[in-house]
């Protein structure tokens, strides 16, 4: 658990404007690459909160413009949280 | 707290990741604290999901302003509808809504939102036209137009002929130093805990931000007998309408413009706000900070769209620093590059429930004219191109709709670009 003063950008995975600027600085300059590297947005929110505010401080970071941090951003089904039961089946015995 | 993020996330009944904000109180219910990693729910009962096939005209992707509207303008041209909305109750945004409406009466002007909302809701009941699907969702569209819906223990596979896709917008965070302290809220979410549930959030606020929602929020806290200490925002001038402006001042809030929230401290909660002053490049002044005690930090920064029905369909999509985040591409009768998928309303790229209506009304109608042929069609194109001109030549010529007016200008096409925007992004889905 992180406590003391930090600035969470990412709440589902608890990953911080820290590790963000860290990781830029150690070479990372694809918005994927980072999202990866960090579980930035993997959470059950799947990055509802956190994505606009990464990539704000990705763009503003490394000078690319937003549509260009986004390029290779993709979303995919399914594009909410859904209870596992809606989509198996059990099988009797 | 609007429904949109993960931040109320709880065990309820041993299930984990259930979002609170909507899930409905009842007997026995249990609900526990989540933090951290929560090993899978074991004990759930697998099965028992009703699966079922579903046709409409129209498809309208969740039920706020935009969505209502468009539900009725289709059926009254005698679409079969069929609304998705994830919460408890229809009305979106317009529930938490308790400030009268300007405007002429057609567009409900003196009603406050939750009134309009329930004027919606009576009229949808007795349309037989209208199938509404609450608590459920979309969770994914597919190949051949097939749209996934899950909720209330059922699985639907939707087919239907065109989509209004209207699922809003979520709030903007920000961040600042221990922004994840208990007692830094939405404003929205706020507006949710008062206004729709009755409960007081704190009894002393700072509130980020002047726009309308920062204002109107600061008003209605005043009224549930929260303290506003002050309402900060970082450009040097109020965002909001005036109306909204002289009504806090009246009541001795201080704006402070051209000042920024920088850290949030306390133990367990929110104790103190740290605001500093910024210069014209938005950098802090050292030497400018000023404390406020305070338990609650509501941040009213702006909304986001809510893009993501959009992009995974695969629509052409466009980033707007005027409208919040990624927007869809668009016509000026509201179609995507996914033919026959609209969007209206907030995800759009955000003004108000006026426009939202407005927005989900043109979409319903290009729809009835190419479902519906003769005098029908024609009144229909006849209607929207009325409301289209009202809306942009009228309505959005407000000085204080300005930005929403460019930024919607800018995502905007015509017809034969959107073709030519179709042809270089053929999307993997299709509807009609």
């Amino acid at each position: 658990m992180k406590r003391g003063s930090v600035t969470v950008v990412c709440r589902c995975n608890d990953v911080t404007e820290e590790e963000i600027a860290k990781a830029i600085e150690m070479g990372v300059d694809d918005f994927e690459l980072l999202r990866r590297y960090l579980r930035l947005g993997f959470g059950p929110c799947q990055g509802r909160s956190c994505i606009m505010v990464a990539a704000r401080i990705f763009s503003r970071a490394t000078g690319k413009s937003m549509d260009e941090v986004l390029s290779n951003y993709r979303i995919r089904p399914p594009i909410l949280p859904v209870p596992a039961k809606y989509f198996v089946r059990g099988v009797e015995r | 707290m609007i429904g949109k993020c993960s931040s109320c996330f709880m065990i309820v009944d041993g299930v984990p990741n259930v979002k609170t904000c909507r899930e409905p109180v009842r007997e026995g219910l249990v609900v526990e604290r989540q933090r951290g990693w929560v090993p899978p729910a074991g004990g759930v009962e697998l099965g028992g999901v009703e699966n079922r096939e579903l046709e409409a005209d129209l498809l309208v992707v969740g039920g706020g302003p935009a969505g209502l509207s468009a539900a009725l303008k289709a059926a009254e041209y005698g679409l079969d509808v069929v609304i998705v909305d994830e919460h408890l109750r229809l009305g979106g945004q317009l529930l938490k809504q308790t400030h009268k409406f300007f405007g002429s009466v057609e567009l409900f002007g003196g009603l406050r939102g939750f009134q309009i909302a329930e004027e919606y809701i009576r009229k949808l009941e007795s349309n037989e036209k209208v199938k509404v699907l609450s608590q459920s969702a979309v969770y994914g569209v597919f190949r051949g137009g097939l749209v996934g819906v899950v909720g209330r223990g059922a699985h639907y596979a939707i087919r239907p002929k065109s989509v209004v896709g209207s699922p809003g917008a979520s709030e903007r965070y920000l961040d600042f130093v221990n922004n994840d302290l208990p007692g830094v809220i939405g404003a929205g979410g706020a507006q949710t805990i008062m206004n729709e549930f009755g409960v007081k959030p704190g009894e002393r606020a700072l509130v980020v931000g002047s726009g309308n929602v920062g204002l109107i929020v600061s008003y209605q806290l005043l009224q549930a007998g929260v303290r506003v200490e002050a309402i900060v925002e970082i450009l040097p001038e109020i965002g909001g309408w005036f109306v909204h402006a002289a009504k806090v001042r009246r009541y001795g809030i201080p704006i402070l413009t051209r000042h920024t929230l920088r850290a949030v401290y306390g133990n367990e909660r929110v104790e103190e706000a740290e605001v500093v002053e910024v210069d014209e490049r938005f950098n802090p002044i050292p030497g400018s900070e000023k404390r406020f005690e305070v338990d609650l930090v509501l941040l009213a920064v702006g909304l986001e769209p809510d893009f993501r029905l959009f992009a995974q369909c695969g629509a052409a999509m466009k980033w707007s620093p005027d409208l919040g985040g990624p927007v869809p591409l668009r016509t000026s009768d509201l179609e995507t590059s996914v033919r026959n998928l609209y969007v209206a309303g907030d995800a759009s790229g955000i003004e108000e429930a006026t426009t939202a209506m407005i927005e989900g009304q043109i979409a319903a109608l290009s729809t009835a004219s190419k479902l519906t042929d003769g005098s029908r069609a024609s009144r229909a194109i006849e209607e929207a191109e009325k409301l289209s001109k009202f809306l942009w030549d009228e309505y959005r010529a407000s000085p204080l709709l300005a930005r929403a007016r460019r930024g919607k200008l800018s995502v905007t096409v015509s017809r034969e670009e959107m073709e030519r925007i179709r042809s270089l992004n053929p999307s993997p889905v299709s509807f009609g």
